[in-house]
């Protein structure tokens, strides 16, 4: 006879398994590219596919002679750090004002700013562009800040008010006794206290942002083109190179998909939108 | 300005101050937003009531609704509100519960759940653009891909997913992005749920049905409404994954209004009827998200 612990023992490792299985099956396309990225064009389109196979080098070699990869990269970097330290800068105040001093049109303009997220973006594809073109800003780095600055920033401001929302209003009170001006208050009080918050606010904005892929590819042509740009520029001969579009795409995710594992105990501890209390 | 609770006592000293200071540090995010809205907007109006196609410049007259008139009844329009409908429901539906369901089984504790977190959350970090072709060239490839592999080895034929089933093709892919996001927030709100109630609710011999429904479901509610609101902002304009695999197609069973309005503005140069449509996206948005504050906004900005 089994006794409860054994029972419960039984339990936790079917459930175990069970969990273990949905992981897998998650995460095998990422896997499936990886392992496609090392093989030659021939053993990519075998029928059936083939999880074992001479692993080879030649199309991250092909695509390093092919392609400027560290440019595309560099202007991914720093398109998305752009925009989200100054898409930071406007909703920590923003946020900021809406959590501490909040007047009867707060909750108003919070939902119209995430409104405003949702109208398709190729609606408004033509007049951007044309702004664009009569600015000079087509092709250009600063181009793309502004746009994934202004997509990304009512989810900021949204989340930052959340965290904003939780603390004690006494400690700005004694912050404000001690003749703390509102800069001092929020760089020396508030931010400290929501580093959580800020944490998962900014890696947010980093991942949308490094993967968006609309404005990128509508807005930019060589100069200022990020890693979605080079991703599209090897998927334009439809299929026919599977292994090398493995590679690019593996190469275009990686140091996201990396960073995004280093920081996945601050993003689940954060992402809440103050959901959970 | 309403004086908020915030003024009292000390903050009295400085409240001429006060209320500027908030006016002054929330209006940059507004101004830039609604310029961002407005000028695009006012634009997009005004080349909606004129002639304006790329292949016939300087025929630019006035034509009143025309454009409107064209995009309602063009064949594509009705094919692409009930295709958003559609995905946009099918992928909350399927990543809401599905995403309840794994944060609840990663819930207690079994040997290396570490990594089936990381592992469960990594589509997040995927581009729309790579995660679609991913899928397509490599999954759900009727030759070569890996779902033909399975269906051989069971005996079956393999299925040619972006003909026969395209629109089944596209939310299985957009489920996949999404799940990830589903989970992350469900798997944080279900450590924050009181272990003690659990506990006292298992000692007065509920059973583990009784404690999900009675206990883990209602503490999700908040969540959920968290993550319906973020997922519907992003699914109403999905763009990339279509464009990559099927290109709106076959016929107009896979165009969503995003996808109709890019094929008028790029593909027919009809940035006239494109605008308009357009437009009538931004109407379609707005009355989603009067829609969506009124069933879950309440419970979004209350905070007690």
């Amino acid at each position: 006879m089994m006794t409860l612990k054994q029972s419960r023992r039984l339990q936790t490792l079917l459930l175990g398994t069970l969990a273990w299985l949905v992981a897998l099956i998650i995460f095998f396309p990422i896997f499936w590219m990886l392992l496609t990225s090392f093989k030659t064009e021939i053993d990519a389109f075998a029928s059936p596919p083939q999880l074992f196979f001479t692993p080879t080098l030649e199309n991250y070699a092909e695509i390093d002679q092919r392609s400027d990869y560290f440019h595309y990269a560099w202007n991914s970097v720093v398109v998305s750090f752009g925009s989200t330290f100054l898409g930071m800068l406007l909703a920590v105040s923003a946020a900021y004002s809406m959590a501490f001093f909040e007047t009867k049109r707060t909750k108003n303009t919070l939902l119209w700013m995430l409104s405003t997220k949702m109208l398709p973006p190729v609606g408004v594809l033509v007049p951007i562009y044309l702004l664009f073109k009569d600015f000079g800003l087509l092709d250009t780095r600063l181009g793309l800040v502004i746009i994934y600055t202004l997509i990304n920033l009512p989810i900021m401001v949204w989340m930052m008010y959340t965290y904003f929302k939780e603390i004690p209003k006494d400690i700005l009170e004694a912050a404000r006794l001690d003749g703390a001006s509102a800069a001092q208050e929020i760089y020396r009080v508030l931010l400290p206290i929501c580093k959580g918050g800020l944490a998962s606010t900014i890696l947010l904005s980093l991942i949308l942002s490094w993967n968006e892929a609309f404005w990128s590819l509508n807005l930019t042509a060589s100069s200022a083109a990020p890693l979605t740009a080079l991703v599209a520029s090897y998927s334009s001969p439809e299929g026919l190179f599977w292994a090398k579009l493995s590679a690019v795409s593996t190469l275009a995710c990686a140091p996201i998909l990396v960073f995004g594992w280093v920081s996945q105990k601050q993003l689940v501890r954060g992402l809440s939108f103050g959901a959970v209390k | 300005m309403a004086i908020s609770k915030t003024e009292t006592g000390v903050g009295k000293v400085r409240r001429p101050g006060k209320s500027r200071i908030g006016l002054a540090m929330v209006s940059p995010s507004v101004v830039v937003l609604l310029v961002w809205m407005a000028v695009p907007l006012a634009m997009t109006l005004y080349f909606s009531l004129i002639r304006y196609n790329l292949l016939y410049p300087g025929d630019n007259e006035f034509v009143g609704l025309e454009n409107f008139h064209f995009f309602l009844t063009d064949a594509g329009f009705a094919a692409g509100a009930w295709n958003t409908l559609v995905l946009v429901l099918s992928v909350l539906v399927i990543s809401v519960v599905s995403g309840v369901l794994i944060a609840v089984l990663v819930d207690t504790p079994f040997f290396g759940r570490g990594l089936v977190r990381v592992m469960l959350i990594s589509p997040f970090f995927i581009m729309p653009t790579v995660s679609a072709l991913v899928w397509k060239n490599l999954i759900l490839h009727p030759v070569s891909g890996v779902l033909a592999a399975i269906w051989r080895f069971f005996g079956a034929e393999p299925i040619d997913w972006f003909t026969t089933y395209p629109m089944e093709a596209i939310i299985m892919i957009v489920a996949w992005q999404w799940i990830p996001f589903a989970v992350l927030l469900l798997m944080t709100a279900i450590q924050s749920l009181d272990q003690e109630q659990k506990d006292a609710a298992r000692l007065d011999g509920a059973g583990p049905l009784a404690i999900f429904w009675y206990i883990t479901l209602p503490h999700l509610a908040r969540p959920i409404a968290v993550v319906v609101m973020i997922e519907t902002i992003f699914l109403l304009s999905i763009f990339a994954e279509i464009f990559t695999t099927t290109g709106g197609g076959p016929g107009y069973e896979t165009t969503n209004l995003a996808f109709l309005i890019y094929s008028q503005a790029l593909l027919q140069f009809d940035v006239g009827m494109a605008s308009a449509g357009g437009l009538i996206a931004v109407v379609i948005a707005n009355i989603a998200a009067f829609i969506l504050v009124r069933m879950i906004g309440k419970t979004l900005t209350d905070k007690a």
